[in-house]
C-alpha cells in the first residue's frame, strides 16, 4: 500500500482473523460420511410418510421428527430429473467445458442429489439413466466428492411418472 | 398492547461439550418436548424466530440447518437474530403485537465449546482500535471487575457469594452444568484465572439449546393452564467502546427495567444471564431488586451458559415458576456484548 502521507485517509487496515473449531459433523452426518468413505450411499426413511431422504440426515425437515437408526442403502444408479449445461469454468470440477450440472434421483431415494454429469450437451435429457463414476478406492475419504461425476448407462429412459414430482 | 404470554418452555442440559450431536440434533428433542408439553408444533405456529451465531458455529448461515428441527416444508414464516434467543423472543413478541401472528415458536442454540470462546468473543469489539489487539473476553470482564472493586462497589467476598448462591440453587436444576455446595472461603482460596477473576467468578463454557412458545391472549389460555404473561419487555444498548461507558453501573439494565415496569410490584423471582459474578451484582442492583426476591433459582448463567440460549432460558425459567404457581411475578434478564453492553429485561406475571 502506497503511503500517501499523514493527511490522507487510511484505506486499508489489515486485521487477520484466524479461528479454530473442533467441529463435529453430528451423529447422522457422521454415519453418512463414514459410509461413503466405504463406497456406500446411505439414505434414511421418514417414519411419517415413508419417503427416503438422501443423504441420510437424522431428521425429517418436513415433519421435524428424528429418523432413528434405520438406514437405507441406495444404488449408485439413478435418473436425471433436470439439468443445466455449464459453460463457465468452476474450480474443483473434474470435467472439461461444457459440462452438465444435474439433479440425480438415485434409485430408491425420494430426494434428489445435485452432482455433475459427464455427457455431451446434445445427449443429455430428462429421464436419462446414469451411474456414479467413483474415484479410485485408495482416494476415498469422508466426502461426496468420492463420486467424481455421473455418466450415462445403457438402460431405457425412466418413465416420466417415476420422477415428475422432483422437477 | 396485545396480551402475550409464554405458554411453554423446554431446554437441553447444559454440557461442557456435546461430543457427537450437532446443533440440529441438540435442538430436535428440545422442540419435541415443547410440542408434547403444549400440543403445538413449530409448523403449527404463525411465526418462528431463532437466535444463534455463525461465529460460534464456525460456518455461515448455520441457523438455516436449524430449521430442520422445525419442519420448514411446506414453507413457514421465519426469522432469525444473530443474538441470544431472548432477542428472538422480542422480535416474536413484536410480530404478535402487529396482529400478524397468534402463536410464535422461539429458540436459541449453540455449541460454544467448538471454538476458543474467549478469543471468538473478541470479534464483537471495535474492529479498528480494539479487536486487532485480540483481548479475550475474560480479560475484558476482568477490567470491569477491577473497576468495580477499586471503586468500592463490591468486594471479592460479595462476588464469591454469588457463585456460592447460584451453584447451590443449581442443585435443583437437572439441566445445570455447575452445581453443588461451596463456601465463600473455598472460592476465595482459588488462584486467580485472570486477576481479579477466579474461575468460579466466570460462567462455564456450555453447549445447549432452549425453546419457548408464545401465544396471544385467547390462545394462551387454551394451551397453558397458567400462562406467564409478558407485562413488560425492553432492550437497551450502550456504546461498543468500553471507555465511554460507566463500567461500574449498568445504565442499560436500569432503563430497560424502568420501561419494563420492574418496580411496579413485588418481584418473586429473578433470573439473570450475567456470565460473571461481578456482573450479576451490577445487574441485581440495576434491576432494583428487593431482599425478598429469589435470585437465580435455576443457578442462572453461572451454572450453565449455552450462548444464544442462556438468555432465552432465563425467560423460560421464570415462566416455569409461574406455570407451577411457585411465583406470581418474575423478571428475566438477558445480555449481549462485552461488559453488559446490551441488556433485555422481561417482566412476567401469572393471572
Amino acid at each position: 500500500m502506497q503511503d500517501a502521507g499523514p493527511e490522507s485517509p487510511v484505506s486499508v487496515l489489515e486485521a487477520r482473523i484466524s479461528l479454530k473449531y473442533d467441529y463435529s459433523a453430528g451423529q447422522s452426518a457422521s454415519r453418512f460420511l463414514r459410509a461413503i468413505e466405504r463406497g456406500k450411499l446411505l439414505g434414511q426413511r421418514c417414519p411419517v410418510d415413508g419417503r427416503v431422504y438422501f443423504p441420510s440426515r437424522g431428521s425429517c425437515p418436513q415433519h421435524a421428527v428424528t429418523f432413528g437408526d434405520e438406514v437405507v442403502e441406495l444404488s449408485d444408479k439413478g435418473t436425471i430429473v433436470t439439468y443445466s449445461i455449464v459453460r463457465v469454468p468452476s474450480a474443483n470440477i473434474p470435467l472439461a467445458l461444457p459440462y452438465i450440472a444435474a439433479n440425480v434421483l438415485l434409485d430408491g431415494a425420494d430426494t434428489i442429489l445435485m452432482h455433475v454429469l459427464d455427457a455431451k450437451p446434445d445427449q443429455v435429457h430428462m429421464g436419462m439413466r446414469v451411474q456414479a463414476v467413483w474415484k479410485p478406492r485408495a482416494e476415498w475419504t469422508t466426502s461426496t466428492a468420492n463420486i467424481m461425476f455421473f455418466r450415462a448407462i445403457d438402460e431405457p429412459d425412466a418413465d416420466y411418472e417415476s420422477y415428475k414430482e422432483h422437477i | 398492547m396485545r396480551a402475550v404470554a409464554v405458554v411453554g418452555f423446554s431446554q437441553s442440559p447444559s454440557l461442557r461439550r456435546e461430543p457427537d450431536r450437532n446443533e440440529v440434533e441438540i435442538l430436535i428433542p428440545v422442540l419435541q418436548s415443547l410440542r408434547e408439553q403444549t400440543g403445538v408444533s413449530g409448523a403449527d405456529c404463525d411465526f418462528i424466530c431463532s437466535g444463534s451465531s455463525d461465529y460460534l458455529a464456525g460456518q455461515p448461515f448455520a441457523f438455516v440447518s436449524g430449521l430442520d428441527a422445525v419442519g420448514a416444508w411446506p414453507p413457514v414464516s421465519e426469522s432469525h437474530v444473530e443474538m441470544d434467543g431472548a432477542w428472538a423472543l422480542y422480535e416474536a413478541w413484536v410480530k404478535i403485537q402487529t396482529g400478524e401472528a397468534e402463536t410464535a415458536l422461539v429458540y436459541g442454540f449453540s455449541k460454544s465449546s467448538m471454538g476458543d470462546l474467549p478469543i471468538t468473543m473478541a470479534l464483537q469489539l471495535d474492529p479498528y482500535s480494539v479487536m486487532p489487539l485480540w483481548p479475550d473476553a475474560i480479560s475484558i470482564a476482568g477490567l470491569q471487575a477491577r473497576h468495580c472493586l477499586e471503586a468500592g462497589l463490591m468486594t471479592h467476598r460479595d462476588m464469591a457469594s454469588v457463585a456460592v448462591r447460584d451453584r447451590a440453587h443449581a442443585k435443583d436444576n437437572p439441566n445445570a452444568q455447575l452445581k453443588g455446595d461451596w463456601t465463600v472461603d473455598e472460592i476465595l482460596s482459588e488462584a486467580f484465572l485472570v486477576n481479579p477473576l477466579r474461575r468460579s467468578d466466570c460462567a462455564p463454557i456450555s453447549d445447549g439449546a432452549s425453546a419457548i412458545l408464545l401465544a396471544a391472549a385467547d390462545r394462551a389460555g387454551q394451551i397453558c393452564d397458567r400462562p406467564a404473561w409478558i407485562r413488560g419487555i425492553e432492550h437497551i444498548c450502550e456504546p461498543m467502546e468500553l471507555g465511554v461507558r460507566d463500567l461500574g453501573r449498568s445504565r442499560s439494565v436500569e432503563i430497560a427495567a424502568e420501561k419494563a415496569g420492574v418496580a411496579s410490584d413485588k418481584i418473586d423471582v429473578a433470573e439473570l444471564s450475567a456470565p460473571f459474578t461481578h456482573q450479576s451484582l451490577l445487574v441485581e442492583k440495576a434491576l432494583g431488586l428487593a431482599g425478598d426476591t429469589l435470585v437465580n433459582p435455576s443457578g442462572g448463567a453461572l451454572a450453565g451458559n449455552p450462548l444464544m440460549a442462556v438468555g432465552l432460558s432465563r425467560i423460560g425459567e421464570c415462566a416455569s415458576r409461574i406455570f407451577s404457581g411457585a411465583a406470581d411475578r418474575a423478571v428475566a434478564h438477558a445480555t449481549s456484548g462485552p461488559c453488559l453492553q446490551q441488556n433485555l429485561v422481561c417482566v412476567l406475571e401469572g393471572e
